[in-house]
């Protein structure tokens, strides 16, 4: 096909004489804009190259007036923020969760800190604010498995429950009763009734005096005579109304016959010291501190 | 498929003896695609939004989903896309029937849809590379390879052959889409299958090095398959739709060399803050800052073709899905370079900015102008007058657009939102919010995010059935949308 010039009427602006199916092309100049913009940009990138590290050679790479360094800033950063924070950490180091707690300036800061903490570590399975979810009980509440003094709870964040991790862990079993054939159903089954009789709930008062003596004998060393549960082994307390595995008659039997066991992974070596007692301070102040 | 068939069978002969049968089945695949790749995108919005929603069956989670989105939507909507477009334009513009005749071209439509299957069906299953953008894992890999190897001989063989002299801008950025693709594809998938027999496979490249190598690819995928070829359609359809000259031939040779040497080297910008050397950050960067204007060059020869015919945006609404394409493509391409700079990274990285920042240029550039090219195909390639409904196209227009505002402006909210979250610190130095609450302040907005999947979606199926009925032959009665008189060239003196 002949090259044919030709000139567009509405920009004035001539062709460059090449058709393709139609088409054609206007042999406008660059845009003055957006050379001057490209240019600008080749400029922009050499400046960042005399001033940060870019072109590697086969030994090595231009380093950059500005010495910058990203591992070194963000390590000095952290140095920075660790700094700030050293006045208040190095009194809390000296200090028990207890008398952070009795300083009115450091708990202040304790309980931001410990918020903080909690957040992220401590509420995927507690719950925003400690609420609890699931089997994972709430903390905001009187009621402690394990117990609820300032030296408690500082002992279960910093060791946990039932875990491999940590030899110090609290730790306790309840027998299997029904699985392991140390009662039959009819007898878990009144036991259950009696456990509930204290909250009013029961259902068959016979049962619940059938029960009586089954409790005695194989439930009272740990959960109390009345009921009332013990912290040291972790044994709850069976008197009130808060269930954690669920207060329904069958499930109060099924958490006889074969009991689940909540478990806690230990946080001393992965939280610091500091953070650890914060976090005890702001547990504590969640609703039920002992 | 029965349809095509149908309609090529009473339809004349061209005069010339272009291939258009393969342009058809890939034009109908577009769409098919286009639709699936729509939909699931829409429910794993949702699925963001209310995780019940993914059933708890390892099938239907968002960890398998939502590869099977990203790869409908970029590589069998879009991949189709380029497939039907390019290979009718090649023709065109080269005035030459395809190379290697209708087997050929059937082998590549075939084997491509069963990349497509072959990939699909891995995601759902479990088996993936766990590569963005490149999940399939060896053995549709080493099949796609041949399909491509097959594409690129019917291609170059084809502009090879051509009659016109020189060769149209619209083919340099298709060959150089398919050539580097090619070069991408096979590098980023080099790896070592654990048996012949089992789908397992471990990449060549360990730690750093692989994670640069599949960004090098992950970037250049956008650059070349999302970029250049999609250059490709804007630099036919527009011009065609419009009826008027190409703004600037020397812009679109500057722009070409530029975007294309530029564009290989941007892919670090997605390793910022890694265990990527500061030196390669560094050039990523530049290099990204420097492929703002390349990449605008395109925006403004798409954008001032326009010049004199700017009036057809009113009464046309196809060339209005091309020209607002190329302005979202504007829009993007301003972003990506912004969002490359090291300082805007570290707000923008690992945020929804960077989703928002993708969609901006999927659903606004690379879908729209898709959608203009469909809506230029279909009455072309099944022979009929015009479309069934221009009223049609009008309300696909707006009912898309009002998806793609509702999608971008949630995320860029949920994004700026989000990353100012994480790095709030308080007065005395602690973490202002859990990541939880960050999840927790972002809900509304994946809500409205999917709500705009939910009109895009709608958009699209408008267009099905509007295409559907064009391809029928029917004409719906409405009223007629004035036409514009054409602009004319003439001798110069």
């Amino acid at each position: 096909m002949p090259v044919k010039i030709e000139k567009d009427e509405l920009s004035g602006t001539l062709t460059t004489g090449h058709e393709w199916d139609g088409i054609k092309e206007l042999d406008t100049p660059l845009p003055k804009w957006w050379l001057f913009l490209f240019y600008a940009t080749i400029a922009f990138s050499i400046l960042w190259w005399i001033l940060y590290p870019s072109w590697p050679s086969l030994t090595g790479y231009t380093k950059g007036i500005l010495g910058s360094n990203q591992r070194l800033e963000v390590e000095e950063r952290l140095a920075e923020a660790r700094a700030r924070q050293a006045v208040w950490l190095e009194r809390i180091a000296a200090k028990t969760p207890s008398e952070i707690a009795a300083d009115p300036e450091l708990l202040r800061f304790a309980m931001v800190g410990g918020q903080a903490a909690f957040a992220t570590n401590c509420a995927p399975c507690h719950g925003a604010g400690g609420a609890g979810q699931g089997f994972f009980p709430a903390l905001v509440d009187d009621e402690w498995i394990w117990g609820g003094t300032m030296e408690d709870i500082e002992y279960t964040i910093r060791h946990g429950i039932r875990n491999a991790d940590d030899p110090e862990a609290r730790s306790s079993l309840m027998p299997a009763f029904g699985a392991d054939g140390i009662l039959d159903r009819a007898q878990i089954r009144d036991l259950a009734q009696f456990v509930l009789h204290w909250s009013g709930r029961a259902t068959d008062p016979a049962a619940v005096e059938r029960g009586r003596p089954l409790y005695a004998e194989h439930c009272a060393s740990c959960h109390g005579e009345d009921g009332e549960g013990m912290t040291a082994v972790g044994a709850p307390r069976l008197n009130d109304a808060i269930w954690l595995y669920g207060g329904k008659p069958e499930q109060i039997e099924a958490q006889i016959w074969r009991p689940r066991h909540g478990v806690m992974p230990p946080w001393q070596g992965r939280l610091s010291d500091e953070t650890i007692k914060m976090l005890t301070v702001y547990v504590h102040s969640l609703g039920g501190g002992q | 498929m029965a349809i095509a068939t149908a309609i090529s069978a009473r339809s004349e002969p061209a005069a010339t003896a272009y291939n258009e049968d393969v342009v058809r089945w890939f034009a109908i695949a577009t769409i098919f695609w286009g639709v699936v790749g729509f939909v699931v995108g829409t429910f794993i919005a949702f699925q963001l939004a209310f995780p019940s929603l993914n059933f708890d069956l390892e099938w239907t989670t968002f960890g398998r989903l939502r590869p099977l989105h990203t790869s409908a939507v970029i590589f069998a909507f879009g991949g189709n896309a380029l497939l039907a477009t390019s290979l009718y334009v090649v023709q065109r513009t080269c005035r030459a029937p395809l190379f290697g005749g209708p087997l050929l071209a059937t082998f590549l439509f075939w084997g491509y849809q069963l990349f497509i299957v072959l990939a699909a069906l891995g995601y759902v299953m479990g088996i993936t590379q766990s590569r963005e953008y490149a999940e399939p894992e060896w053995f549709a890999d080493l099949w796609l390879t041949i399909v491509w190897v097959v594409y690129f001989i019917i291609f170059f063989g084809t502009i090879l052959r051509r009659k016109e002299p020189h060769i149209y801008v619209a083919n340099w950025f298709y060959l150089a889409f398919i050539v580097t693709i090619a070069m991408l594809h096979i590098v980023n998938n080099l790896a070592l299958p654990v048996s012949l027999l089992g789908a397992k496979s471990y990449s060549l490249f360990a730690g750093v090095q692989d994670a640069l190598t599949q960004w090098w690819y992950g970037h250049n995928a956008v650059g070349f398959f999302l970029t250049a070829g999609f250059l490709g359609i804007m630099y036919y359809f527009v011009p065609k739709q419009a009826e008027r000259p190409v703004y600037s031939y020397r812009l679109s040779i500057i722009h070409f060399w530029a975007l294309i040497f530029l564009y290989i080297w941007a892919g670090p910008h997605h390793l910022h803050f890694t265990a990527l050397p500061d030196w390669a950050q560094v050039l990523g960067m530049t290099f990204s800052v420097m492929l703002w204007m390349p990449s605008w060059g395109g925006m403004i020869n798409g954008l001032m073709t326009l010049s004199g015919a700017w009036d057809k945006l009113r009464t046309d609404p196809v060339l209005r899905f091309l020209v607002v394409s190329v302005a979202f493509y504007g829009m993007s391409t301003f972003e990506g370079p912004l969002m490359s700079i090291r300082q805007v990274n570290a707000l923008s990285h690992y945020t929804d900015w960077t989703v928002g920042h993708v969609h901006s240029g999927a659903l606004g550039w690379v879908a729209f102008v898709t959608f203009g090219a469909m809506y230029y195909l279909f009455p072309r390639l099944f022979k009929v007058q015009r479309l069934y409904s221009l009223r049609l196209v009008e309300w696909h227009f707006w009912i898309a657009t009002l998806g793609i505002v509702l999608y971008i402006t949630a995320m860029w909210v949920s994004g700026i939102m989000q990353g100012l979250m994480w790095r709030s610190y308080d007065s005395l130095g602690f973490l202002q919010y859990s990541f939880i609450e960050t999840v927790e302040a972002m809900h509304p907005f994946y809500v409205i995010r999917a709500f705009g999947g939910v009109l895009f979606t709608l958009g699209a199926l408008i267009m099905v059935y509007n295409l559907y009925r064009t391809a029928r032959g029917d004409v719906r009665v409405e009223e007629a949308v004035p036409v514009a008189a054409p602009a004319r060239l003439a001798p110069a003196e």
